[in-house]
């Protein structure tokens, strides 16, 4: 019924959105504890979403040198989800001996 | 230049390496305590300085960085020593590093600018190796209650974060 008051365009931009995602598109999460990511080496595909969930009192960044930034506050969780494939390493801008890498598949 | 800021830096490493040196003795948990919270809230006040002076924003970015996560070790270890009821206890060691600080701090007070950021993060480069060394070879290893154990080596990993960003940010004032 509600679909009946949107404007022509906008219900055909909602349809793109829809067919553009990944039907089996996934949640792996990432444990901080103690200043590790834990698993620090995680498989995914392009559309799922990176949870990491940060049991620690600091603030952490997933960080990827030149590339993207997410910030974990102390005892919060943040996501990202995955745009492109390959590899990426990446590690906490505060503690850079923090470090994780995820494989992005097609 | 060069010379006399290299060899300034190699006195000021000597100077900061000593107050661990001097304590020969094995800490006690209460005197470890101490020693910890004092090294945290001894980089809390550097940091201070450094926001008060610094306008460099890789700098300033770092200060802050400094200020909220040793304020986080610093409230975990207070809550620490209430439940185990320990009551830090003041000691030598404590006392030389809080002597080597305030000597620190008087000479970065006398710089400015581009001179004060240098000084203040070749320092904190200096100033955490100096508290990871002394983590890791007589603080962690003394101390006895395993949950106090726990948080130095939390605190060891937080103290080589910000040595190895320290030197980033070192790296990126040259
Ligand atoms: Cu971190």
């Amino acid at each position: 019924m509600r679909a009946m008051v949107l404007s022509p365009h906008l219900g055909l931009s909602l349809a793109l959105v829809v067919m553009a995602t990944p039907v089996k598109a996934e949640t792996i999460q990432v444990t901080i504890d103690k200043l590790v990511f834990s698993p620090a080496s995680v498989e995914a595909k392009v559309g799922d979403t990176i949870k990491w969930v940060n049991k620690d009192a600091f603030a952490h960044t997933a960080t990827v040198k030149n590339g993207w930034e997410v910030m974990i506050p102390p005892k919060k969780s943040a996501s990202l989800t995955l745009k492109a494939a390959g590899t990426v390493d990446y590690f906490c801008r505060f503690h850079p001996n923090m470090t994780g890498h995820i494989a992005v598949a097609p | 230049m060069f010379i006399q800021c290299k060899s300034a830096l190699a006195a000021l490493i000597l100077v900061g390496a000593m107050p661990f040196a001097q304590a020969a003795d094995k800490p006690t948990d209460p005197q470890i305590a101490h020693i910890a919270y004092t090294a945290g809230t001894l980089d809390i006040e550097a940091a201070k300085q450094a926001l008060k002076k610094s306008k460099n924003k890789d700098v300033l970015a770092f200060a802050h960085d400094m200020v909220r996560d040793h304020e986080a070790v610093n409230v975990q270890a207070l809550d620490l020593v209430k439940k185990l009821k320990v009551t830090p206890e003041d000691n030598a060691t404590s006392q030389a590093l809080t002597k080597a600080a305030a000597e620190e701090r008087a000479k970065l007070a006398k710089l400015k600018g581009a001179a004060f950021d240098k000084a203040y993060v070749d320092n904190e480069v200096a100033y955490h190796k100096q508290v990871n060394g002394a983590l890791e070879t007589l603080l962690i290893p003394s101390a006895s209650n395993t949950e106090l154990k726990g948080l130095l080596e939390t605190g060891l990993k937080i103290f080589e974060g910000h040595e190895q960003h320290a030197e980033h940010v070192a790296s990126m004032l040259k």
